[in-house]
């Protein structure tokens, strides 16, 4: 047992301000339980989403000490004794209340990609995929929409350009979608002019947030705008394209 | 609870709640990168000791042309096109050097990597993650002037060559006026390019060209394509793809300053020759 020193951020969309609170801490405990401690001992209006406590909801998504965390899964052992512990809403998204954010912009993104599109079923009726083209999209369906790598993602987060980038999760939808072997849709265009790839400048901050640790940018974003470049930016492959002219290089 | 009312977050550039020690990274590399380009530049502009039989610099690699009269040049048997040309600006260093390291420069600044890196230490976009970027009226990323970087898979295929052409220069590095034997010279070429190769063959644009741009790697048999195993071995060599844009970067500049030492009599080179 031992007395810690919290700082959080209550307010809402109209502004607020920080909040200190000093409660008992157990061995074992993460961040959002010392929260749960506060609700139930300190403030019981205090705000804050979360759901499953074992970094597979995606809920209870925050900045702690400044770097964006899953709340559920910031061990209190991972701070040094005296550190007093900020504790702030995602930047990127508007405030509700206190911690809790509205992500639904996420939700709409979602919804302008065109889904998988299977080819007719061969004779026998089964559609085949094997273990090696799994494995490279499995990385991708990992992702918990904890939305921290989109809170973290600089061209979101400070040049406000949500209206021009989908943001990293959508990036490595897009990757898993554009990467399947049996989908027949071509969204390489959209990812061009629509989804905004070449936004991103690959500072890697979604990678270093990811609490799935999916590679987002190595393998996602990155062989995304490689795709972009054999369609848009390279004479060789646009005419290769032109002479072979698959409407998906398979 | 009667303080004003603030904002959560501030929009002012490098704010950040991190308590830690978040400016050590883009400081340490961007201070390291400017040692290199600082260092090559003046190696470049030196235009001389960049030989020390059987060693050629790195940096001056291809020659395409030799002054001769510059102290610790390559023989102008070594050179591509003979003699330095009469008509060169007298401004300008008679460098071979000059000549060549566009090559290497331009697959470095467009790799995925070092842009990265230098997006963050020098244009702070953002300086680290969760700490402000440099604000922008409107930030356009590699949509605008910054395009160009598409073409880094062109520069891939630069680099390449000059793979080649460096592994040749290490295998002469082997033989003295026609004599076989080894030295701490012929050593350091030999692993200056293997470093090259391991940070060269592990770039993105090579990983996407290899197997990545197939969206199947077993059809249409169910049999494993090439281009996935090709992919597999790549992908390994690309996890570690900072690490080998270091160690390749400063043992080029470190072949460099071997070379330079021996070919100015300041360090000897201990080897098989005997001199
Ligand atoms: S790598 Fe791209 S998508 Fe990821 S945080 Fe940086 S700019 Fe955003
Ligand atoms: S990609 Fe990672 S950081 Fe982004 S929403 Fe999914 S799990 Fe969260
Ligand atoms: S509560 Fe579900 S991820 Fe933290
Ligand atoms: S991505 Fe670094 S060399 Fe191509």
């Amino acid at each position: 047992m031992a007395e810690r020193t919290f700082r959080v951020w209550r307010g809402d969309k109209t502004g607020g301000q920080f909040v200190e609170y000093k409660i008992e801490i157990d061995k074992g405990m993460v961040v959002l339980d010392a929260i749960h401690r506060i609700q139930e001992q300190k403030a019981s209006d205090l705000a804050c989403r979360w759901n499953c406590k074992a970094g597979k909801c995606g809920s209870c998504s925050m900045e702690i000490n400044g770097k964006p965390k899953l709340g559920c899964m910031t061990r209190m052992n991972s701070f040094k004794e005296d550190e007093v512990i900020t504790i702030k809403p995602l930047k990127t998204f508007p405030i509700i209340k206190d911690l809790v954010t509205d992500v639904s912009w996420n939700y709409e993104q979602n919804k302008r990609i065109a889904p998988l599109k299977l080819p007719p079923r061969p004779k026998d009726g089964k559609y085949r995929m094997y273990q090696r083209d799994a494995d490279r999209v499995q990385e991708f369906r990992k992702c918990i929409e904890c939305y921290l790598c989109q809170n973290v993602c600089h061209v979101l987060r400070d040049q406000h350009k949500k209206d021009k980038f989908v943001g990293p999760r959508f990036m490595i939808r897009l990757a898993s979608l554009e990467m399947h072997p049996l989908d027949t849709e071509d969204r390489i265009e959209k990812i061009k002019n629509e989804y905004g790839s070449g936004y991103c400048n690959i500072t890697k901050c979604c990678t270093d947030v990811c609490p799935e640790h999916i590679h987002i940018t190595d393998n996602g974003i990155i062989p995304l705008k490689e795709r972009v470049v054999d369609r848009f930016f390279d004479p060789i492959a646009i005419l290769l394209h032109k002479i072979f002219g698959k409407k998906k290089s398979s | 609870m009667n303080q004003t009312k603030t904002e959560a977050h501030s929009t002012k550039f490098a704010s950040t709640n991190r308590t830690d020690l978040w400016w050590l990274e883009p400081a340490a590399t961007g201070f390291g990168f400017l040692c290199f380009v600082v260092y090559t530049t003046w190696a470049m502009f030196q235009a001389g000791y960049y030989y020390a039989a059987p060693y050629l610099s790195p940096l001056y690699s291809p020659v395409l042309m030799v002054d001769p009269s510059a102290p610790g040049a390559a023989p102008v048997a070594h050179a591509w096109f003979g003699t330095w040309p009469p008509w060169w600006p007298k401004f300008l260093p008679p460098s071979p050097a000059m000549l060549v390291l566009f090559g290497p420069l331009a697959f470095r600044l467009t790799c995925y990597y070092y842009r990265k890196f230098y997006y963050r230490s020098y244009f702070a976009t953002p300086p680290a993650c969760a700490v402000t970027a440099l604000p922008q009226n409107n930030y356009k990323g590699e949509t605008g002037f910054l395009l160009f970087q598409n073409i880094h898979r062109y520069t891939l295929y630069i680099a390449i060559c000059y793979i080649f052409i460096l592994a040749y220069d290490a295998f002469r590095a082997f033989f003295n006026h026609g004599q076989f034997g080894i030295g701490v010279g012929t050593v350091i070429l030999v692993i200056n390019v293997l470093l090259l190769a391991h940070y060269t063959f592990g770039c993105h644009a090579y990983r996407h060209l290899m197997g990545g741009r197939l969206d199947c790697f077993s059809c249409p048999n169910g049999k494993e394509h090439l281009g996935h195993n090709l992919w597999k071995k790549i992908t390994t060599l690309n996890e570690n793809h900072m690490f080998w844009a270091w160690v390749s970067m400063i043992w080029v500049g470190f072949t460099d300053l071997y070379v330079r030492m021996v070919s100015m009599g300041v360090w000897h080179d201990f080897n098989t020759w005997g001199h």
